[in-house]
């Protein structure tokens, strides 16, 4: 049976490093939501950040100048999203709902303009960053480091003054600024960290997961990432958890698809286990999301009295 | 009888608003093409030019403008009713499949377009009801149901159409829609005509059921301040599953559209790719038509001659068409805070 055992490995390394991009975007969601900000546009932000990871490496011949160009993309787009929804006071949901019909356009156009191909680019030799080899697949070191963020946030919002301080501009905004909070300021700084991490997620995808860039790598998963806030009830451990979940849903699905048996049975059956992980994200949505308690000002811009 | 054509105040508020969200878009994109090394001026001549440069793109562009004036309208009546609602797209796939599923069936001309009509609107429609039953029973934010039910139509009907549609001479593509349930040649020699028409038709209904009909009217009061709605006596689920299934009718609707009243495809082709993103880009014109069924028709038909114009762009400025969506994705942003506009004209008039 090592066989069988070889493939429960495989199955686990791969469903862990899915847990990266779903987990880092979702505790970076919790973290802004905390603040009081949604932001829709974290879909986007992996897509952005993920080319402009692939660019930057490929610009610098460098791995890491495109890990920290993708991660500072999804600071740029946090910004520009804080900018609008906390100090214009404008539609957070329209806000988002741009930033990522702008991705799902700039990044294949990017891609085409660039290196003149179309949809993908796969031709990155420097895209590619050292991983932990196991005897099943390399275990990116992403997944430690998401546990690291993971653990980190959850001390951050548990534990410190300045946690509570975000806690409070998302609960409420009005007490807050009472006690002298500059809850604008501490709204923007939660939604560019957010972001941030999408962007690296991002990054991650493109750079360390599959080396290239592909005009869909995002897949719907910034959009996971926001049902996994839900399911999580705003805690970054659970988001982990989430993360987790949808990591191996992923996983599962795709191996599945490999399978001879179930590809000989059924004609190209491999869609409808693609579509798994949503259906996946779905059901567990609509199981947890009556018994979690939203921040109070949660998508309501500011105004001072 | 005041009709709400315009919004109160101000009476050009909100055009301007619209047209300084494009004017943003078409700025910011031209930046963008100078950066990426393009001339966007011979870009935008060509967009503009080859929407409207001949007939055979002008029937294009009335070909373009009518799925995005059917989606448009599914998330208009969304906002219209309180929600956010970008279901669209994977309902336009199942519409899509439903029109060409009907060809199977042998019915005269006329009858048979309209039953496509119904498959596409009922297939449309079916895919809002678990975005309805998650949110009224488990709350369940519509943002996150509808895109996780757009993944799961592409697939579904990426299964469906190898499963039940495919077209065993051309692997490329689905059986084609049957020459009796496709739009008929109304003007120009296009089937596009008579599909622009019905679109318009469609929104003429939209508007007739928001504002003249007591059912309406309870969708426009739970939008405006459902505290309120709920004082008077509105059960909040109802206009809910009105504003989701007429929606999801409407953009069902624009799939039929788009394999039976486009001139060349009359199919769903490799990876659904002519029926893509009409769902996304009909969120734009909804926000540039102000949401409202007369503003979709004219922000329809923009969107539309910028998509038309993008074969053109393609061939002649050699820029990569997705820049249309990067300026609309601009645009909606821009449309977010209307603070922007504000700001600008207030510096302006120093």
């Amino acid at each position: 049976m090592s066989l069988d055992f070889s493939i429960v490995g495989a199955i686990s390394v791969t469903g862990l490093n899915l847990m990266v991009p779903i987990a880092l975007t979702a505790i970076g969601e919790v973290f802004g939501e905390k603040a009081g900000v949604v932001n829709i546009g974290l879909e986007g932000t992996i897509l952005t950040g993920a080319w402009s990871a692939v660019y930057f490496s490929w610009l610098a011949q460098s791995p890491w100048v495109g890990l920290l160009g993708g991660a500072l993309t999804g600071t740029f787009f946090g910004a520009l999203h804080g900018y609008v929804a906390i100090w214009l006071k404008g539609d957070q949901i329209i806000s988002g709902v741009g930033i990522n019909i702008f991705a799902l356009g700039f990044v294949p156009f990017a891609i085409q303009a660039v290196w003149g191909v179309q949809g993908s680019f796969a031709k990155c030799s420097v895209c590619g960053v050292p991983e932990i080899s196991t005897p099943w697949s390399p275990l990116s070191y992403f997944v430690p480091l998401t546990i690291v963020v993971a653990v980190g946030f959850w001390y951050l919002l548990n534990r410190t003054r300045y946690g509570s301080i975000t806690k409070a501009t998302g609960e409420n905004p009005e007490a807050a600024d009472a006690v002298g909070i500059n809850v604008e300021r501490v709204r923007f700084l939660a939604v560019m960290i957010g972001a941030t991490l999408a962007g690296l997620s991002g990054a991650f995808l493109s750079i360390d997961y599959t080396g290239g860039i592909t005009k869909d790598i995002s897949a719907g998963r910034g959009f996971i990432a926001l049902a996994t806030v839900v399911f999580a009830g705003w805690k970054p451990m659970l988001a982990l958890a989430g993360g987790l979940l949808f990591g191996f849903a992923q996983e599962v699905s795709s191996f599945a698809t490999t399978l001879p048996a179930i590809g000989h049975t059924f004609p190209s059956v491999d869609y409808i286990f693609s579509a798994l992980p949503y259906v996946v994200t779905l059901i567990v949505v609509a199981t947890a999301v009556g018994r979690s308690r939203f921040p109070k000002a949660l998508g309501t811009p500011y105004r001072r009295e | 009888m005041k009709l709400p054509l315009i919004g109160g105040g101000r009476v050009l508020a909100p055009l301007e608003e619209s047209a300084f969200a494009a004017l943003m878009g078409f700025f910011f994109g031209g930046i963008l093409l100078v950066v990426l090394g393009y001339n966007p001026i011979l870009t935008y001549y060509y967009m503009f030019y080859g929407g409207l440069g001949s007939l055979s793109n002008v029937t294009d562009m009335l070909g373009n403008a009518a799925p995005l004036i059917l989606t448009a309208l599914t998330f208009a009546v969304g906002v219209r009713a309180g929600l956010f609602n970008i279901g669209a797209e994977g309902q336009v796939y199942v519409g899509a499949g439903g029109a060409i599923y009907a060809s199977y069936y042998f019915l005269p001309a006329g009858i048979h377009l309209g039953f496509a009509l119904v498959l596409a609107g009922a297939a449309g429609a079916l895919m809002a009801v678990p975005t309805y039953l998650l949110k009224a029973y488990r709350g369940v934010n519509e943002v996150i149901t509808t895109i996780m039910l757009n993944w799961t139509a592409y697939f579904g009907v990426l299964w469906v159409a190898i499963v039940l549609l495919a077209d065993p001479a051309r692997p490329e593509k689905t059986i084609s829609v049957a020459p009796t349930s496709r739009f008929p040649d109304f003007l120009l020699g296009s089937v596009s005509t008579s599909a622009l028409l019905f679109a318009i038709a469609v929104a003429a209904a939209f508007y007739v059921y928001l504002w003249l009909t007591p059912s309406g009217y309870e969708l426009r009061s739970v939008g405006l301040n459902p505290e309120a709605a709920r004082f008077s006596g509105i059960n909040p689920r109802k206009p809910l599953l009105s504003a989701l299934l007429l929606g999801g009718a409407s953009a069902g609707l624009a799939g039929a559209v788009q394999v039976a009243g486009r001139t060349t495809p009359f199919a769903l082709y490799t990876g659904l790719s002519n029926v893509l993103n009409y769902g996304y880009n009909g969120i734009g014109v909804a926000l540039i038509g102000r949401n409202h069924p007369l503003g979709i028709i004219v922000a329809g038909l923009f969107f539309g001659t910028l998509q038309a114009g993008f074969s053109t762009v393609q061939l002649y400025a050699r820029v990569p068409f997705e820049i249309i969506q990067v300026i609309e994705g601009i645009i909606i942003f821009t449309v977010a805070a209307p603070e922007l506009y504000r700001r600008f004209r207030g510096s302006l008039k120093k």
